[in-house]
């Protein structure tokens, strides 16, 4: 338990070993924004690859700082990260966009694009991918009526409730099979059933090979599912394993 | 690193599963293309193209009439033979004209009579004067083969000794301010060019930033799905191309009507002072068609100008962005 991982100074077979099954590690992690107190703090632990698990902590407490830097949408003020066995600070922009298409992110104000209807913003993954549309179309449309937007395909963004936004931001983030997923309050938009259901789609992704991590409030949630937790508390990680 | 098995279906719909049409969708552009103020765009391009292809056309214009006088006065001499007390001038102009005759390289020689020499005074003493007092010099115009080098010296030489009050004239000081001139003219058209390719760029740059703060949302969700600078500078690059060349082809081809009708409306104008003083500097005021082609090949050069200072601005945003 706590900030650190199982393993460290083991022989170089191992380690080798060790690095083929991980998808993000962290060494004495922080951050901080401008001059202001330093919210993330010696952050050190590994997200193996089909690993699940939930990050969880009181509100304020840096889950979705610590998303935005598993997603390198920031970069730490200090400590290593490296992911998919890559040190991202040494890494250029081209490389960094590569990255990004082995991660699915689905964020808390969804991001949906409003010129598009719902199945092209899910198809977006695979369009910037340069794959023809006949190639996709059928595991798009699967999976907008698994997520119960089947009749809301060719609705545009403005016009669908706050659920079915978030229901089309993971439906995006999730068609694309990324390696790694992170998901900001994935269900905090939709009842009870849909969130079991949303979370079903989570497991089974999670089952085919993606490495998930869910940041949420809710217990419900997290009870449904015996996964890792990992508990940010005072820009301080415990991980209960 | 393990992959994910992308061979497994994602969902099980089961019986649920619907029928796929089998015809592509009709996927919207990534950028809309009203997001982008493009009327205020093609409307600059269009201006800019305009001024430059009348700025090209005029530089044209004057350039061939200058080449033209160049050519005309260049295969001339003027050979003058001023009346001296106690000579007979007709006797010297005609033995001068026989002695240019015989000079090699000349192909035509014409001495003007009395009346004509007088008619070329006409301007300054006007008409129905009696010239038989005034001494007034007979002038000979020899016309030179062209390509040929012709021994002016020894020409000079030779005519002094049959009259020692002749000059010969080859226009050489005339020549030189000619191509002084059309050298500046040229020089203005490029820096008027530089110019507008310059307001052009600033533009240019000006409506992409605009146009990429508008669209700033989609390019956060476009590095969000992992598309690269490149990608998304290219998705943008495509409407600030079509902008460009909407806007090179208005200007062009404005400017390429009005060099088209010139010729007629120089033909209104024929008969009056300015109409004539604008025939004499440019000639019939018509572009030969390799102008016409330099004209759209600057319409087309301006709009790739367009799409460049849009990609170059559309990065630098992008680096800002990210």
């Amino acid at each position: 338990m706590g900030g650190s991982w199982p393993g460290r100074g083991q022989d170089p077979g191992f380690r080798a070993h060790r690095t083929e099954l991980r998808v993000v590690r962290f060494e004495n992690v922080g951050l901080r924004y401008g001059l202001g107190p330093e919210i993330l703090r010696d952050l050190s632990f590994l997200i193996p690859a089909h690993s699940f698990q939930f990050l969880t902590g009181p509100s304020g407490a840096g889950k979705t700082s610590l998303l935005r830097l598993l997603f390198l949408s920031l970069r730490p003020t200090r400590g290593l990260v490296n992911l998919f066995g890559q040190d991202v600070s040494l890494l250029g922009k081209e490389q960094v966009a590569d990255l990004r298409k082995r991660i699915g992110i689905v964020l808390q104000d969804f991001r949906l694009l409003d010129h598009m209807t719902t199945y092209e913003n899910v198809a977006l993954p695979f369009r910037v991918m340069g794959r023809e549309e006949s190639s996709y179309r059928r595991e798009v449309i699967d999976l907008l009526r698994w997520v119960g937007l089947g009749e809301r395909m060719d609705a545009l963004p403005p016009i669908l409730s706050g659920g079915e936004k978030q229901r089309a931001a993971i439906a995006r983030a999730v068609i694309s099979r990324p390696q790694l997923l992170l998901a900001d309050e994935p269900t905090g938009s939709v009842d009870p059933t849909l969130g079991r259901r949303l979370l079903r789609l989570f497991i089974e992704l999670n089952r085919s090979g993606t490495a998930v991590v869910i940041a949420t409030h809710d217990i419900t949630l997290m009870e449904q599912y015996d996964a890792r937790r990992l508990v940010l508390h005072h820009g301080r990680l415990h991980i209960y394993e | 690193m393990s992959r994910v098995d992308e061979h497994r279906p994602l969902v099980d719909l089961g019986n649920e599963r619907p029928q796929v049409p089998a015809t592509a969708r009709i996927m919207s552009p990534i950028v809309p293309r009203a997001s982008i103020s493009g009327r205020a765009l093609v409307a600059v391009v269009a201006i800019m193209t305009f001024l430059a292809s009348i700025t090209t056309g005029a530089v044209l214009l004057v350039s061939a009439s200058a080449a033209e006088w160049q050519s005309d006065v260049a295969s001339e001499i003027t050979i003058q033979v001023r009346p001296l007390a106690g000579r007979d001038v007709e006797r010297d102009t005609a033995a001068v004209v026989e002695a240019v005759r015989g000079q090699a390289g000349i192909i035509e020689v014409r001495p003007f009579s009395r009346e004509e020499s007088a008619k070329l005074l006409e301007p300054w003493l006007g008409t129905g004067l009696s010239l038989d007092q005034l001494p007034v010099p007979r002038v000979i115009v020899a016309r030179v083969q062209p390509g040929t080098a012709l021994d002016l010296v020894g020409l000079r030489a030779r005519v002094t000794r049959i009259a020692p009050s002749v000059s010969v004239d080859d226009h050489r000081a005339w020549i030189e301010r000619m191509r002084s001139m059309t050298g500046a003219t040229v020089f203005a058209g490029i820096g008027i060019l530089v110019l507008v390719i310059i307001a052009t760029i600033i533009s240019v740059s000006f409506a992409t930033r605009g146009a990429m703060a508008a669209n700033r949302p989609i390019v956060e969700v476009l590095h969000f799905v992992g598309a690269g600078d490149a990608y998304i500078a290219n998705r943008f690059l495509r409407h600030f191309l079509r902008l460009g060349l909407e806007g090179g082809v208005i200007g062009g081809g404005a400017a390429m009507l009005a060099f088209g009708f010139s010729e007629s409306i120089a033909g209104w104008f024929s008969g009056t002072p300015v109409g004539d003083q604008f025939s004499a500097l440019l000639g019939t005021f018509s572009l030969r068609p390799s102008g016409y082609l330099v004209l759209a090949i600057q319409a087309v050069a301006i709009a790739a100008i367009t799409a460049w200072a849009a990609r170059r601005t559309l990065l630098a945003t992008l680096d800002d962005i990210d």
